[in-house]
C-alpha cells in the first residue's frame, strides 16, 4: 500500500493570493506524485510558482484548494501540533541558507534536536556523525560569517537531516552559488539519496542540475506543471517548448546553432541541416560511415553532445548532409528508421 | 586636592551628604533608572514582540490586534513626558502608593518608556532575516520557541543597541521627572543648582549624568562587539 502510494502526493492543488485588490494565481491545478527514492525535479523560471507549489508540502504555504497527502498523512487535515511533528519529517534548504548567525555550525546542527528527547551526548555524537557526513568536521566552532557559501550550504544541510527526514526538500539550494560548489551539492544530495534513501525533491532554474540528479521531472511555467516525464523522455523528447527550451541551454545546441547561424557559415553550407536525438544504445551504429556507404551521402559532423544520464546514454547530434539530393532524401529515411528522432533545421527560414 | 574642591566646588562640597546631598541624589537616579529600565524593558519587549509577531508577515497574523497596538503605541509615544507626568498621578497614587520621590516617578517612567521601548524592539526584531524564521517553521518550531530561540537570539545584538539607547534617553526622562518632584540628580541640578544659583552643583550633577551616559553607552557597545559575529 504504502510502497504504491507516492510518498508526496499533490492533487489539485490551487495557490492563489490577494493582495490589494490584485489576485494572483500562483499556482493552478498542479498535481505532482513523488515516489518513495525519487529524486523530483521541478523546473521552471522564476515566477513560475515553484517555490509557492514546494512550500505546499509542508504547509508553509497553505493551499487554496487540493489535497496533500504526504507519507500517507493527510496534511490540511492535522492540528497545529502534529503539522509540527509532520515537519520534521521533511527537512528543507534555501537558496540563501537561512542559518543562524548567532550559533556555531554545530549550534546550527543542535538547533533542531533541541525537542529531540536526545540526551546531550547523544546530540553530540549525532551532530558529528551529520557534520561528517557533509565534509564539515573540523568547522563545528565557525560561526555561518566565516563560511563560503558552499560551507553554509553543507551545513544547512546537516541541519535538515538532525531529525532524520523521510524527505528532503531543495528550493533553488543552488542557485547562489558557483558551478564547481553547484556540482558539489548535487553530487552531496544524490549521495544521500543513494545511501540514506531519502527522498529529494528540487526546485531550480537550471537544467544541469536536473540532469545531474533527478530522475523525474516536472516544467512548471505560469503556475501549471506543463510537462512531467522521467528525466530520460523529457531530456531525449521534449514536447513543450519551454522544455526544449531547458533541454536546448543545457545541451549548448543553442547557442551552437546561434553561433552557425551569426557566423555566416549558414551561406556557405551546402547540403541539408539535420538535428539528432537519441537515447540508448543507437550510437553504437556507425552512423556517419553507414549514411556514406549505403547513400554516398557526406555527413558532416557540426555539433555534438553526448552525455549518460542515469546509465543511458543521450546525445544529440548536428549534422549537414551533402550529396544527390535523392540520396540524401534517403539517407534522411534511413535515420527515421533508427531509434532516433531526426529534425531538420531550416536556419534561413528560422532566421531569428 | 580638598583645598582645591572646596575652593571651587563649594557648594558641591556644602551638599554631598545628607538626604538632599549628592551621594543620596546619585542613588536616586540609579534608583529610576535601573528599576523603571527593567519594567519598560519587560513589558516594551513584550510589546515589540506581540507588535512583530502579529503583523500582516508576522508568525501569528492578527489584523485587528496590530491596529489596536499599534495605534496604542503610537499614542502613548506621543504624550510630551512632562504632561505624562501630571496627567497619570492618580494612576502612580494606585500602583506605587505615592506621586512624589523617586518611586513616584517610577510608573510615568515606565509609561514614558515602554512604548518608545516597543518601537525600537519591534524595528530590530522586523531586521531578523525571515528566511531563519521559514527554516525555523520548516524545522517544526512552535510560534512561541520561534520567539525565544529565533528572534530573540538572533535580534539580541540589535535588542542591547536598542536598550542601550532607551537606557540613555531614561536617565534623560529621570532628570526631567527628579525636576518635579522625583529627587535625584535632576532635581539636584534644578532646585540646588539652579534655582539657588550654585552653578557648582548644576555643573557636577551633570558631569554625574554623562559619566552614567558613558558607561551605559560602553557597557552596550562592549556586549554587541561580544555578541555579533
Amino acid at each position: 500500500m504504502a510502497e504504491q502510494n507516492g510518498i508526496i502526493q499533490l492533487k489539485n492543488i490551487d495557490v492563489t493570493f490577494h493582495n490589494e485588490g490584485k489576485t494572483i494565481e500562483a499556482v493552478k491545478d498542479v498535481s505532482i506524485d513523488v515516489k518513495k527514492g525519487d529524486v523530483f525535479g521541478v523546473i521552471g523560471y522564476s515566477g513560475a510558482g515553484k517555490s509557492t507549489l514546494v512550500r505546499v508540502i509542508n504547509l508553509l504555504q497553505q493551499p487554496t484548494a487540493g489535497s496533500v497527502i504526504v507519507n500517507n498523512q493527510n496534511m490540511l487535515e492535522l492540528s497545529q501540533k502534529d503539522l509540527r511533528k509532520a515537519r520534521r519529517n521533511i527537512g528543507m534548504i534555501f537558496q540563501h541558507f537561512n542559518l543562524m548567525n548567532s550559533l556555531t555550525v554545530y549550534g546550527n546542527v543542535d538547533f533542531p534536536l533541541r525537542d529531540s528527547g536526545l540526551s546531550k551526548a547523544e546530540r553530540k555524537q549525532k551532530i558529528d556523525r551529520l557534520l561528517d557526513i557533509v565534509g564539515l568536521a573540523d568547522r563545528a566552532n565557525n560561526y555561518p560569517s566565516q563560511l563560503s557559501g558552499g560551507q553554509k550550504q553543507r551545513v544547512a544541510i546537516a541541519r535538515a537531516l538532525a531529525n532524520d527526514p523521510e524527505i528532503l526538500i531543495s528550493d533553488e539550494a543552488t542557485s547562489a552559488l558557483d558551478p564547481k560548489t553547484t556540482t558539489e551539492i548535487l553530487d552531496l544530495l544524490g549521495r544521500l539519496n543513494k545511501e540514506l534513501g531519502i527522498t529529494i525533491v528540487i526546485i531550480t532554474h537550471e537544467m544541469d542540475a536536473i540532469k545531474q540528479i533527478c530522475n523525474r521531472v516536472s516544467v512548471m511555467e505560469n503556475g501549471r506543471v506543463i510537462e512531467e516525464g522521467d528525466l530520460l523522455s523529457i531530456f531525449g523528447q521534449p514536447k513543450q517548448q519551454l522544455t526544449k527550451d531547458f533541454v536546448n541551454t543545457s545541451t549548448h545546441i543553442g547557442s551552437v546553432l546561434d553561433e552557425i547561424r551569426d557566423s555566416g557559415i549558414v551561406d556557405k553550407l551546402s547540403g541539408r541541416l539535420i538535428e539528432l536525438n537519441y537515447i540508448g544504445d543507437s550510437t553504437n551504429e556507425p552512423i556517419v560511415v553507414e549514411l556514406y556507404k549505403r547513400f554516398q551521402v557526406e555527413a558532416n559532423i557540426l555539433f555534438s553532445n553526448i552525455e549518460r544520464l542515469q546509465n543511458t546514454t543521450v546525445g544529440i547530434m548536428l549534422f549537414a548532409l551533402t550529396g544527390d539530393d535523392d540520396k540524401v532524401e534517403e539517407a534522411i529515411k534511413y535515420l527515421d528508421s533508427l531509434k532516433v528522432n531526426v529534425k531538420e533545421i531550416d536556419l534561413k527560414k528560422e532566421g531569428k | 586636592m580638598a583645598g582645591l574642591v572646596n575652593k571651587f566646588l563649594p557648594n558641591v562640597v556644602a551638599n554631598w551628604e545628607g538626604d538632599n546631598g549628592f551621594v543620596t541624589a546619585i542613588w536616586q537616579t540609579l534608583y529610576m533608572t535601573f528599576v523603571s529600565a527593567l519594567f519598560a524593558g519587560i513589558i516594551g519587549i513584550i510589546l515589540g514582540i506581540l507588535l512583530v509577531v502579529t503583523a500582516k508577515d508576522g508568525i501569528t497574523p492578527h489584523k485587528n490586534f496590530y491596529y489596536w497596538l499599534d495605534k496604542l503605541v503610537n499614542l502613548f509615544r506621543s504624550i510630551p513626558f512632562i504632561i505624562l507626568l501630571a496627567v497619570i498621578g492618580p494612576f502612580t497614587k494606585l500602583i506605587v502608593g505615592q506621586t512624589i520621590g523617586p518611586t513616584g516617578a517610577l510608573v510615568p517612567l515606565v509609561i514614558g518608556t515602554a512604548p518608545f521601548f516597543a518601537r525600537q524592539v519591534q524595528l530590530a526584531l522586523v531586521e531578523v532575516d525571515p528566511g531563519v524564521i521559514e527554516a525555523a517553521e520548516a524545522i517544526g518550531l512552535s510560534p512561541m520557541k520561534i520567539i525565544f530561540r529565533v528572534y530573540l537570539r538572533e535580534g539580541l545584538p540589535e535588542l542591547i543597541r536598542s536598550g542601550t539607547l532607551t537606557i540613555i534617553s531614561l536617565i534623560g526622562l529621570t532628570a526631567m521627572a527628579g525636576a518635579v518632584g522625583g529627587g535625584g540628580l535632576g532635581n539636584m541640578a534644578i532646585s540646588v543648582g539652579y534655582q539657588r544659583f550654585e552653578n557648582d552643583v548644576t555643573i557636577v550633577s551633570m558631569l554625574f549624568i554623562l559619566v552614567l551616559v558613558f558607561i551605559i553607552q560602553g557597557l552596550g557597545d562592549f556586549a554587541v562587539r561580544k555578541l555579533e559575529h
